[in-house]
């Protein structure tokens, strides 16, 4: 605070108290957590890149399906009859103007477009089973570590069996059993909903355990003591007190929860228990193409380069979050 | 009573990592021979040679369903089996088209039939021995026949058709139940040399069922406490050229020479020192190695795979020891004439018109995975005519003649249907899809459903209550025949008498009386030219109705190591390498 000290001239001279007052203002003025995060977000290059990334594919996902073709349409004309790859393009992907990715085999399908349309479902059901693994996460999360006792052992306990769970094997033999149309919803719909339901269902324990923890600690802060000294009931404390502190984990947890999802509805697409063809899903794809790679590597790489960059993305982003909201984590 | 050449793909499990790793094995160097000339085998013997001595090394994905001859139903099972175990009757050792004949095997000529067909008496030839040299008789072949037929708790793989066929007036319960053969009044042996079967009714046929190996002759005292039943088929008792020296269910299977084989077999040769089987290959390893040189030839009989094939094809080198035979397969789509709209038979015709069978013809592999179909009955079979009632510019669909009979049935907007296939078959999926987005083009929207093979034809699409339920209006499926006659190929999947409560073949729910009568009346026929017509009068009652619409001819493509001898295509077992008669060159 030297520079009143330093400065000279005569408006200085004239309203000292007033010039004064206005640096100090400016040196401390307050910032919110939040937009100390944000600054630290900001200045963490990598994240920010992955975060732009995560942005386009939203974008893409959104309003990409307006923009390209069907991707349903087969191009005979453009497959090798006898060869059964695509005649043209290079090392016989059927890249050219009109298809930047090539197109698929055996019937020929626009690659890019099924990409993008993959993207749609992708992050839809990664996203929807993400909200509905936090919302239970929280919510288990939050009672079983204020409250403590019976209600934590139970609720942990539970949660290590969900852990426990052979969740693949789980996932192929629930799709086995599960009519083709159920609750009002039927074919692809129905599928959607089961994808999120299972992925989200049985994510849960993961982000639970987390909240559990920080619950743990933060329940024996002094704000929470003031409150219950106070009278505060449970819910209150639960709702008012607590949870609000717990956004900045909620969120990291969520972002990286999303690229596990992303992974894990690929893997149920791949295994043929995933979304419905021959409405294209990344799993799907790598599914079909596994069998023509030699003749046709393009038809592997494309969407396995999707699901790369896609995942890669949400990590990036979601740990520069985390470095951001709580900078006091190691990595 | 399908008998299909692919064993699902279990194989795929093992994943793309394995295969990578196989992949950098393959495309060696091209070992010596090399004369041949594509597809050579479809229509001849390639390398015909007397050369003797060798080792031949078959390798396999998956195993065989049975090495015993009476519990076995593969079409590369019944073929592998001919090394060791001689039928009554089997199909001709030569070139080309001329194999499907029956030729005596065992027997000294063909089954002589009685004047009402049920009765066929067949004389074994003199001084046949087994492998460990006791005399072959009559009894020994009458026991095959009760055991691999009347015995289900122990032989449960094959298929029936004795018991089907045969007189078994005091219900016999198969001989490890009952041991007096005396009661198995289904076969008499007269004398040590006769064979008389008795069916319960005509069926001018039998010869067919008598090359089944289960006419194969089977020493009682050798299927008899632990080494008999279900594990006899590590004890086989040889009557070929070659006898089965061990086999380890997943791992191997090794042949050598039968000192005591009949030399005067007309349908065999034994050229070889030992035959060896490797079992439980990876898929791709089978391809790379039989291109390689490091293996004779690939014994489960579906032919390479599409990463091989490309290779193959693109490659004259490869290309010329190779053979695309039809495999006596139907590739089709049948539509249900219970689900609506598909009861009206212009809605069916409309679908005909429509479909795109080139991208059909894509899923299952291009050219060499078929050619277009337009009857039922493959041209494998001697009872083929070429006819198409419902042209659609080569196969690519004709969106105009299909409008029409849109509109003839009245839905000239279209409507919503269904098809289904089998999960595991990534072939039917393609196919499935092709099938979609042909049929968009004239306003039918079809979803796709998929189902596991495990039981797609027992409570799938062989279950007309399921088929209704969830309105399959559309079934991706194939066929082939047990044994290629037009009876055996038309009969389970288009006569209203094959169908059952459930597990029918006939998915499109033919219920026509007049075909049911035809097929009665056909097996009556003596003469097989005039059976043949009747088979083509069903084929073309059964695609007048429009209920099965067949897209493709099945084809193979084979790889023939140039060093292999006397090899061609036996389409008596689904068009694929006879092994009866291998050799290899110096």
């Amino acid at each position: 605070m030297t520079a009143p000290i330093e400065t000279t001239g005569s408006e200085a001279e004239a309203q000292p108290e007033a010039v004064l007052a206005g640096v100090e203002r400016k040196a401390i003025q307050g910032r919110s957590l939040g937009q100390i995060a944000w600054l630290r977000l900001k200045r963490d290059k990598v994240a920010m890149a992955g975060g732009i990334l995560v942005v386009l594919l939203i974008l893409m996902a959104i309003v990409g399906p307006f923009l390209v073709g069907d991707p349903n349409e087969p191009h005979n004309n453009l497959i090798d009859p006898t060869l059964s790859r695509p005649k043209t393009g290079i090392m016989h992907s059927g890249i050219s103007a009109d298809h930047w990715f090539g197109v698929d085999l055996p019937a020929g399908r626009d690659m890019f477009s099924r990409i993008v349309n993959g993207a749609k479902y992708s992050l839809l059901i990664s996203f929807l089973a993400t909200m509905l693994a936090v919302v239970l996460g929280v919510f288990f999360g939050v009672i079983a570590g204020y409250f403590g006792g019976w209600v934590d052992t139970l609720i942990a306990r539970a949660m290590d069996i969900f852990l426990a769970f052979p969740l693949l094997l789980f996932a192929i033999a629930l799709v086995g059993v599960f009519p083709n149309s159920a609750f009002g919803l039927e074919g692809n719909g129905l599928r959607v909903a089961f994808l999120i339901f299972v992925i989200g269902f049985f994510s849960w324990p993961y982000i639970g355990r987390i909240i559990r923890g920080q619950t743990l600690s933060l329940r024996e802060r002094e704000f929470v003591d003031a409150a219950r000294s106070m009278g505060a009931r449970a819910p209150y404390i639960l709702f008012r007190e607590l949870l609000p502190n717990l956004w900045a984990p909620i969120l990291v947890y969520a972002t990286l929860m999303i690229p596990t999802n992303i992974i894990f509805e690929a893997s149920l697409s791949f295994l043929g228990v995933g979304i419905i063809p021959p409405t294209p899903s990344w799993g799907g794809m790598l599914n079909e193409a596994k069998e023509v790679y030699e003749i046709a590597p393009h038809f592997m790489f494309f969407p396995g380069m999707a699901i790369f960059i896609t995942v890669l993305a949400f990590n990036l982003f979601g740990d520069g979050l985390r470095d951001a909201l709580d900078p006091r984590s190691s990595r | 009573m399908r008998r299909t050449t692919r064993r699902g793909t279990a194989v795929l499990a093992v994943g793309v990592s394995a295969a990578l790793v196989l992949a950098a094995c393959g495309g060696g160097d091209e070992e010596g021979g090399g004369s041949g000339v594509f597809d050579q085998g479809s229509k001849a013997i390639v390398n015909p040679s007397d050369a003797k001595g060798g080792t031949l090394q078959m390798l396999r994905t998956g195993d065989f369903d049975s090495t015993d001859p009476g519990n076995m139903y593969y079409a590369t099972a019944w073929n592998f089996s001919r090394l060791y175990a001689r039928t009554l009757v089997t199909f001709k050792s030569v070139g080309g088209q001329g194999n499907l004949e029956i030729t005596p095997d065992l027997a000294t000529g063909l089954g002589q039939p009685s004047a009402d067909l049920k009765t066929w008496t067949y004389k074994l030839r003199p001084g046949i021995k087994f492998s460990d040299g006791t005399p072959v008789t009559s009894k020994d072949v009458k026991y095959a026949v009760a055991r691999s037929n009347y015995s289900p708790e122990v032989m449960e793989k094959g298929p029936v058709y004795f018991r089907q066929y045969l007189a078994n007036p005091n219900g016999y319960k198969g001989p490890y139940k009952d041991p007096n053969l005396d009661n198995f009044k289904g076969v008499e042996t007269p004398d040590d040399q006769t064979v008389v079967f008795k069916l319960a009714a005509p069926f001018a046929e039998f010869d067919y069922l008598a090359t089944i190996p289960q006419t194969a002759p089977v020493p009682k005292a050798a299927d008899a406490g632990a080494k008999g039943g279900v594990n006899y088929a590590k004890g086989v008792v040889s009557t070929g050229p070659y006898k089965l020296d061990s086999y380890e269910p997943g791992k191997s299977i090794k042949l050598s020479k039968n000192p005591n084989w009949d030399t005067s077999d007309p349908n065999r040769k034994q050229l070889l020192d030992n035959i060896e089987v490797q079992l439980g290959v990876a898929a791709d390893e089978v391809d790379n190695r039989q291109m390689d040189g490091s293996a004779h030839m690939d014994v489960q009989g579906n032919g390479v795979n599409a990463a091989a094939r490309s290779k193959i094809l693109s490659d004259p080198e490869l290309k010329k020891n190779a053979d695309n035979p039809t495999s006596g397969f139907l590739w089709y789509t049948a539509i249900s004439r219970q689900v609506e709209p598909f009861t009206n038979k212009d809605c069916r015709i409309a679908v005909q018109y429509a479909v795109d069978k080139t991208g059909y013809q894509a899923a299952y592999g291009g050219t060499t995975g078929g050619d277009i179909a337009s009857t039922l009955m493959p041209p494998s079979l001697k009872a083929h005519q070429k006819f198409d009632l419902y042209p659609n510019n080569n196969g690519k669909g004709d969106p105009v003649k299909a409008k029409e009979h849109l509109a003839k049935c009245g839905k000239p907007n279209g409507f919503t249907t269904n098809i289904s296939y089998r999960t595991e078959r990534p072939k039917e999926k393609a196919a499935a899809e092709s099938v979609k987005a042909s049929l968009a083009k004239v306003g039918i929207t079809v979803n796709i459903k998929n189902y596991p093979e495990d039981g797609y034809t027992g409570g799938v699409v062989g279950d007309p209550n399921f088929v209704k339920k969830n309105q399959l209006g559309l079934m991706v499926y194939g066929w082939a025949a047990d044994f290629p006659s037009g009876f055996g190929f038309l009969q389970q999947i288009t006569d209203p008498g094959a169908l059952k409560g459930t597990g029918s073949s006939n998915i499109s729910h033919i219920d026509l009386p007049a075909i049911a009568k035809q097929f009665k009346d056909v097996v009556q026929l003596k003469d097989e030219a005039a059976r043949n017509k009747v088979y083509q009068e069903i084929d073309k009652a059964v695609m007048e109705d429009a209920s099965i619409i067949p897209m493709l001819y099945a084809k193979n493509l084979y790889y023939r190591n140039p060093k292999v001898t006397n090899v061609f295509i036996n389409y008596g077992y689904s068009g694929m390498i006879d092994y009866a008669n291998l050799g290899l060159a110096k």
